[in-house]
């Protein structure tokens, strides 16, 4: 099927573009991009006036529970949630049931999602087998098998010996590692962030130097070997000082933060919330401020969501009881335009956090409105205004923090290989 | 006269002044009952109190079932031992079994803290009474503290209380802090920097102190508070021994305090740990009037949330 996505504001950074113009698809790529392009013939036209017209969006951090736990989402609603908040892919991470550290369950995830998904997914592979941390995983295997990176996200690998040589093995294969940074130790039986909120609460905290000792030694393990490293999740002001410096001394290290820790502060903790617990867990107003900084001045390289959907069961606790972590597809797009509502990041800058880098990071092909390229394409309506309410997300789970919240601007349409997936 | 609109006390930070007054001047009132040869009033007859102890306790769970059966309530305690969470049942189904049985109260201790609060948004028709949770409250000890206080020195307003050991895992020094604060005392804190909760001295007229001498320095009151091995981890410090040496209370530096200080202690007591034994049982010990205000506040407590008037 021809598309036409006439009239909008061509947000393209990878060509440098921020104008009105036309899109015209065929065959799933891009074939032009221009003023006042022709209406193909038997093409399907999606007017895009007063919409920005980017490059498909893409979440390099998503939990999808598939296999294994699809009581709390699977890949068919978990896709569908991305292309309702305008991903066209998405990286799942590897903490499944049993997890991602074989070629079958790679291929068992691909399969699904390309007959079932609504977007691309492109699987993150262990990078320890059985993510228990003692010994390396078949990257070489995953890789082939289709994962973009290796992760044991969730966990961080302890053992810094295992670390080195995984960075190193990584490199060889090319694969890119992503850490999850946390000192384990430091972290105890912590709840929250450690801080006035925890010690109001009687809740026990997590400092967080126990992110920033993690963070320190990825940066340097990535130095010493000279491989690249992606920090997954980061949330403190201490981890973006520790990469902004790495990366002034050229350590190849790249990093994510996710849209509730440039939102939500631990206040949001107040009322024993369990909605606004996560791993790692919101902070305080001045790691927001230093999120915000890192975005803005390129030492955060993405944005992307940790969605992590947990049944209502598991989240209707006790708050020690309760499971780490939120969705956040569906609630990405809004609350990352805020940045540029704010003045912190340009929306040129927001397109390359959410899709130019992420597949620039993991050599996903993808990111671009050039001729030629694969047509994954998201429609943004800037100025709609909704709420977040339960009842209307496409996730099997509801455990966000944002519920009842009044937002401002979503995906209208999203296109996949020309193919709309997506409509308001 | 003070209206109490609450239905529940889960933590003195959700109350003011003026509530605070009138449960402590309600206790006053109660002492009376508790003195008298038959000691019972028809008060709460007919009202059913739970008390569900998810976490062992002596003072506090005797406490509240005196307090229920001097109002004629009827009273029934669960413990961890005898309920179904041993079977794995969630808090929530525990309440929601319970709260077929309609009751009218239900006292709670747990040791997770804020699961008063998840409680009474499930069980929006009964009263919840928080009899200590996690580290983050325990309502009864703060009030049954500031009338011991109010007994000795007729007010609480000026009055420098210093509370000593491990501020981090306590919730009855968040609970003196919570209410002392509002009712005009100055808090000093002392302990170990490794068990001193960030933040704590914006909690209110808190002052953290570097040494146990600069704390109980001309102090009206000394509360020391028991070191609680099971909470803490083994990260603290060396040992009781070493503690003890600092952050103990010893005849020689109780002599810091006024001459008239009051000294008290929550209880269970670690003789030879945080108190030495003398200071346990010495004149300026206040530890068993705490005991017996205890069933007081526990009475005026009960008889505030279920809104009746008093005969």
């Amino acid at each position: 099927m021809n598309l036409l996505i006439k009239g909008g504001r061509v947000i393209d950074p990878s060509q440098n573009i921020d104008a009105i113009m036309d899109v015209v698809v065929e065959k799933g790529l891009v074939k032009e991009i221009g003023a006042e392009l022709t209406v193909p013939a038997g093409a399907k036209v999606i007017d895009a006036t007063g919409k920005y017209v980017v490059p498909g969006l893409i979440d390099m951090h998503v939990h999808l529970r598939d296999p294994g736990l699809e009581y709390k989402e699977d890949i068919v609603s978990g896709t569908r949630a991305a292309a309702a908040g305008g991903f066209t892919s998405v990286c799942c991470m590897p903490n499944t049931k049993p997890v991602i550290d074989n070629k079958a369950i790679v291929s068992y995830i691909i399969n699904k999602a390309k007959h079932e998904g609504f977007c691309n997914v492109f699987p993150v592979g262990n990078i320890t087998y059985g993510m228990h941390g003692e010994r390396m995983a078949e990257m070489g295997e995953l890789k082939e098998a289709g994962c973009v990176a290796v992760s044991d996200d969730g966990k961080p690998v302890s053992n810094s010996e295992l670390m080195r040589r995984a960075l190193e093995y990584a490199r060889g294969i090319g694969i890119l590692v992503i850490s999850h940074a946390e000192e384990l130790d430091l972290v105890g039986a912590g709840v929250m962030n450690e801080g006035l909120t925890s010690t109001e609460l009687g809740l026990k905290g997590i400092p967080r130097v126990a992110e920033d000792i993690a963070t320190a030694r990825e940066v340097m393990l990535a130095e010493y070997t000279n491989s690249p490293i992606h920090i997954a999740h980061v949330s403190t002001f201490g981890s973006v000082r520790i990469i902004r410096e790495a990366k002034a001394r050229g350590v190849r290290v790249t990093c994510e933060t996710a849209p509730h820790y440039f939102t939500l502060t631990d206040d949001a903790v107040r009322g024993y919330d369990t909605n606004a617990k996560m791993n790692p867990p919101l902070r305080e107003a001045a790691d927001v401020a230093a999120i915000k900084e890192g975005l803005k001045d390129g030492t955060i390289d993405c944005i992307a969501t940790d969605h992590a959907p947990h049944h209502l069961d598991e989240k209707d606790v006790e708050f020690n009881e309760a499971m780490n972590g939120i969705i956040g597809l569906e609630t990405s797009l809004p609350l990352s335009l805020r940045l540029v509502e704010d003045g912190v990041l340009t929306l040129n800058q927001l397109v390359d956090k959410m899709s130019v880098n992420p597949s620039n990071i993991l050599v996903l092909n993808r990111g671009s409105l050039k001729a030629g390229s694969i047509a994954d394409i998201t429609v943004i309506d800037p100025a709609v205004q909704w709420t977040v309410e339960k009842e209307k997300l496409a996730s099997k789970s509801k455990n966000s923090p944002f519920l009842g919240w009044n937002v401002q601007g979503r995906a209208s349409a999203t296109v996949l290989a020309g193919k709309i997936v997506y409509s308001v | 006269m003070a209206e109490f609109k609450h239905k529940d006390i889960i933590a003195l930070r959700d109350l003011n002044k003026e509530e605070i007054e009138l449960l402590l001047s309600t206790a006053e009132s109660m002492r009376e009952i508790n003195s008298r040869e038959i000691k019972k009033v028809p008060t709460l007859r007919g009202r059913t109190i739970i008390n569900l102890f998810y976490e062992a306790s002596t003072r506090t769970r005797t406490s509240f079932e005196i307090a229920g059966k001097r109002l004629s309530a009827d009273t029934v305690n669960i413990t961890t031992a005898s309920s179904s969470a041993t079977k794995g049942e969630t808090l929530a189904d525990t309440a929601l079994n319970l709260l077929a049985m309609k009751p009218d109260i239900i006292v709670m201790r747990h040791a997770v803290s804020g699961s008063h609060y998840f409680l009474s948004e499930k069980l929006p028709s009964c009263s919840i009474i928080n009899a200590g949770d996690g580290a983050h409250e325990h309502p009864s000890q703060g009030l049954l503290d500031m009338l011991t206080m109010k007994d000795k020195f007729g007010r609480l307003d000026g009055l420098k209380v210093a509370i000593v050991g491990d501020i981090t895992h306590s919730r009855v020094a968040r609970s003196n802090i919570q209410g002392l604060t509002k009712m005009g005392s100055a808090v000093f804190l002392a302990g170990p920097p490794t068990m001193m909760p960030p933040g704590v001295e914006r909690l209110g007229n808190v002052t953290v102190c570097d040494s146990m001498k600069e704390a109980i320095q001309d102090a009206d009151v000394v509360m020391m508070l028991r070191i609680q091995q099971e909470r803490q981890g083994k990260t603290l410090m060396p040992n009781t021994r070493e503690y003890s040496r600092y952050f103990g209370l010893n005849p020689e530096n109780v002599k810091l305090a006024k001459p008239d200080a009051m000294v008290m202690h929550p209880g269970p007591i670690n003789r030879g740990v945080e108190m030495s034994s003398c200071v346990v049982d010495g004149d300026q010990s206040w530890i068993l009037k705490q005991v017996e205000n205890g069933v007081a506040v526990r009475m005026a407590m009960l008889y505030h949330v279920c809104g009746g008037e008093l005969e």
